[in-house]
């Protein structure tokens, strides 16, 4: 291929990329958009392979097929709940990718003695540290989301004078490296290590609720830093999508940290859900509890109901069941929308594709704002395995660590019922006032347990 | 070399607002296809793992090649699927079974 035709292909791609985006920011469209921005790949591939001097295929053949293999398989396999672990999981890998693309193009340049000249050996340490930062980042954050470790905040003293400390080596190791002519590899190495230890150590002490937040933040890493390799490698490509992704990262971190009321700083370095940091206790309070044959005919009678869906619904894999009830709740002449809290589930937007896999249509699932005037219309609210996205002390309690955060409006139903396993504190660890409200009967159980008692009990009505 | 790196940080600034443009009216219901599709993009970096892989400058390379090729490509194919996969299921008509 002429220069000029390689350099036009990867125009087209980057204009698919561009469109794909746009398209998918319309449920008419998304499908279309994601296909496009496929097609923008799949050209991106083929001229790479068909312009540069490529002198092994075989390996490049066996590590197409190996990663489109695990990539359908993870895509066809995954559960829906498990969203949040496969994009953190992907993120990784995209960021990884750009760490061994990286430190792959410095291993050339040690082991043919060529000489990198500045603007590649800066990109090189940059696409390294961000690459190595989001894989090891990542990877933690997937821990954290599969439980394979705790999900909350790890914290000890003095980590971030370390966190800082360890950034600064980077620093001084990368510009001692640049500024050397010849590429050495004990800084290479010193660079990739403490990249790594850098992701790490910087997701720790992020849990809890937060989790959205980092998933959209390492998002946004792995978007930088395949735009940090498109400088490497010189290919404008690589450094519009790279670009692209990172800001829509960092757009969709900051809408997660707007609904709950705090600033990016402050998931970063906040380690908000370290400690049960509750000001009120539930002493003296008593919540009263309700049998699912009492909650089936208080829904039954009902002329509106708003289900409130947290992460515990998606947990206990009550989505379809919730979806059930609703139908036997409007064939006897009620109503019922679907209120969902921008945070509601693990990452964005979580909760409206779990609903979306239980064919709840999409018209009755509200945003926050447009729902909650609603709620004090509304005959029963129906919360099920949510707790801070609904809790009042948000408005009133200037005491609380969610204090400010915009919440639902539950508690301005005329009833409300509560499906949750037990009394203990939500993810942020805080009281729930809304429990112990006069109006409020709380229906114990595992939701899935809880809501096919109350479908039998509705049917048979 | 110094002016052909600036060039590309006009591109790399440019791209980074015309994403926020691009972003910034997406609907909460989208929230998570979006990110997923965007996250399969950040692939690209297969252009690079190509290229390393590809060389022909000794093992190293290679094997390093290879596993960012394996990388970048679970991303790309596992990225673009699963957003598809999710796409489907909001395109359901609205009070369908």
């Amino acid at each position: 291929m002429s220069h000029a035709a390689v350099i036009l292909s990867y125009l087209i791609a980057s204009v698919l990329f561009i469109l794909g985006l746009k398209w998918l920011s319309s449920p008419a469209t998304a499908v279309r958009g994601n296909r496009v921005s496929g097609a923008g790949m799949l050209i991106a591939i083929v001229v790479t392979l068909l312009d540069q001097a490529i002198l092994s295929f075989e390996v490049i053949v066996a590590g197409l097929v190996v990663g489109s293999a695990v990539g359908l398989w993870m895509a066809r396999s995954v559960k829906m709940t498990a969203m949040p672990q496969m994009v953190a999981l992907l993120n990784g890998l995209g960021g990884g990718a750009s760490l061994l693309v990286g430190g792959g193009e410095f291993l050339k340049s040690e082991l043919v003695n060529e000489n990198l000249t500045l603007d590649v050996s800066i990109t090189i340490q940059l696409s390294m540290l961000i690459g190595a930062v989001t894989i090891a980042g990542s990877l933690i954050a997937w821990a954290k989301l599969q439980e394979v470790m705790t999900g909350r905040a790890i914290t000890f003293p003095g980590q971030k004078v370390l966190n800082a400390l360890l950034f600064l080596a980077v620093v001084v190791l990368s510009a001692y490296q640049i500024s050397v002519p010849e590429s050495l590899l004990w800084p290479f190495y010193a660079v990739v290590g403490i990249s790594l230890l850098l992701g790490i150590l910087l997701v720790i002490p992020i849990g809890g609720a937060d989790m959205p937040v980092v998933i959209s933040l390492l998002n946004s890493y792995s978007g930088i830093a395949a735009a940090m390799t498109g400088f490497v490698i010189k290919n404008d490509v690589l450094i519009i999508a790279g670009a692209l992704v990172g800001s829509s990262g960092i757009i969709l971190s900051q809408i997660m940290c707007k609904a709950m009321n705090r600033s990016l700083a402050n998931v970063l370095f906040g380690a908000f859900g370290a400690t049960s940091a509750s000001t009120k206790t539930a002493e003296g309070l008593t919540a009263r509890q309700t049998a699912a044959d009492d909650a089936a005919v208080q829904l039954a009678y009902a002329k509106s109901v708003i289900v409130v869906p947290g992460y515990g619904l998606a947990v206990a894999q009550a989505q379809h069941l919730v979806r059930e009830m609703a139908d036997l709740i409007e064939k006897k002449g009620g109503e019922v929308k679907y209120a969902i809290h921008p945070v509601a589930g693990r990452m964005p937007g979580h909760m409206n594709v779990l609903l979306a896999e239980a064919n709840v249509p999409y018209d009755k699932l509200f945003d926050m704002d447009q729902i909650n005037a609603e709620f004090e219309r509304t005959d029963v609210c129906l919360v099920i395995g949510a707790n801070d996205v609904v809790n009042p002390a948000a408005r009133t309690d200037p005491g609380s660590p969610i204090y400010g955060m915009p919440i639902l409006n539950a508690d301005k139903a005329a009833s409300i019922i509560v499906l949750k396993r037990g009394m203990g504190a939500g993810f942020a660890g805080i009281e729930n006032e809304l429990f112990f409200n006069p109006k409020t009967a709380m229906l114990f159980g595992d939701a899935k347990g809880s809501l096919q008692k109350v479908v039998t009990e509705l049917k048979a009505l | 070399m110094i002016e052909a790196l600036l060039g590309s940080v006009v591109i790399f600034t440019l791209a980074t607002f015309l994403g926020v443009e691009l972003i910034n009216r997406v609907p909460t219901t989208l929230h998570t296809p979006l990110m997923s599709g965007a996250n399969a993009i950040s692939g690209i970096t297969i252009a690079g793992a190509l290229i390393v892989a590809g060389g022909g400058h000794g093992w190293i390379s290679t094997v390093i090649g290879f596993l960012a090729v394996v990388f970048a490509m679970i991303n790309v194919v596992g990225g673009y699927a699963v957003t598809d996969r999710m796409l489907q299921m909001f395109k359901r008509k609205p009070g369908a079974k």
